[in-house]
């Protein structure tokens, strides 16, 4: 019987969305079954348009050219400017997108799962959110959790 | 050498794309076909083996030369 890995997806920043999708993918490749649950923030990685964003501010193991106190990190564009970076490294150093492991997960078969009570906590609209992917709650994670060989928060 | 009959070069890309686009490759060869996998992120020294012992994929071959990775991996029943 196929390996089973579970994950609650709860970031929404740019170098949030690695882990989730970039193990799903390749627990997919290694012959696993994968469902991820996506909570609070994670459910904006669920959006058609992703626009994800990672923030030197609160994150001071975040590598910049220059140090940056904390005080000027609220300054406008600074975040604009270190996802620019960060995207601009992932392109160099041949890291997929966040995109591209995105499509590789939905395209074998991995289980996308929006939990509900966020959905209607955040008044998010479903429309917004790629197709095929389905909604649960608590239950649904645990039911498929309890069997998993892997369960991972992130 | 060894004998081979798909040659993938994964150059510059970096984990887990290799690894991943080793599966894609070999979901679309015939059992006992062998794969010519050619990867520079480092990493894949650990992965590949690992991707070859959860999949049944049996690893024959792996060389480096000049920080390139070769690997020849055999497409299991």
């Amino acid at each position: 019987m196929a390996k089973k890995l579970a994950i609650i997806a709860s970031k929404g920043t740019l170098d949030g969305a690695y882990p989730p999708f970039l193990l799903a993918s390749t627990a997919v490749a290694l012959g696993f079954e994968v469902k991820i649950f996506f909570t609070f923030y994670g459910l904006q990685l669920l959006n058609k348009d992703l626009n994800l964003k990672v923030s030197p501010l609160g994150n001071p193991a975040m590598p910049m050219p220059v140090p940056v106190p904390s005080f000027i990190q609220i300054i406008p564009g600074l975040e604009w400017f270190a996802t620019w970076m960060m995207k601009r490294k992932i392109k160099q150093k041949g890291v997929a997108s966040v995109e591209e492991l995105r499509d590789i997960c939905i395209e074998t078969g991995v289980d996308l799962i929006a939990c509900q009570m966020t959905v209607d906590l955040f008044d998010f609209n479903k429309e917004d959110f790629i197709e095929g992917i389905s909604s649960g709650g608590a239950a649904t994670y645990l039911e498929f959790a309890g069997e998993a060989d892997v369960s991972l928060y992130i | 050498m060894f004998q081979f009959d798909v040659e993938l070069d994964t150059s510059g890309l970096n984990c887990p794309l290799p690894v991943l686009k080793a599966r894609k490759a070999l979901s679309a060869m015939e059992s006992g076909q062998r794969l010519h996998l050619i990867v520079t992120d480092i990493g894949a020294n650990k992965d590949i083996p690992a991707f070859s012992k959860m999949t049944g994929n049996p690893l024959i071959e792996t060389s480096e030369q000049e920080g390139v990775l070769h690997f020849i991996l055999e497409k299991g029943a």
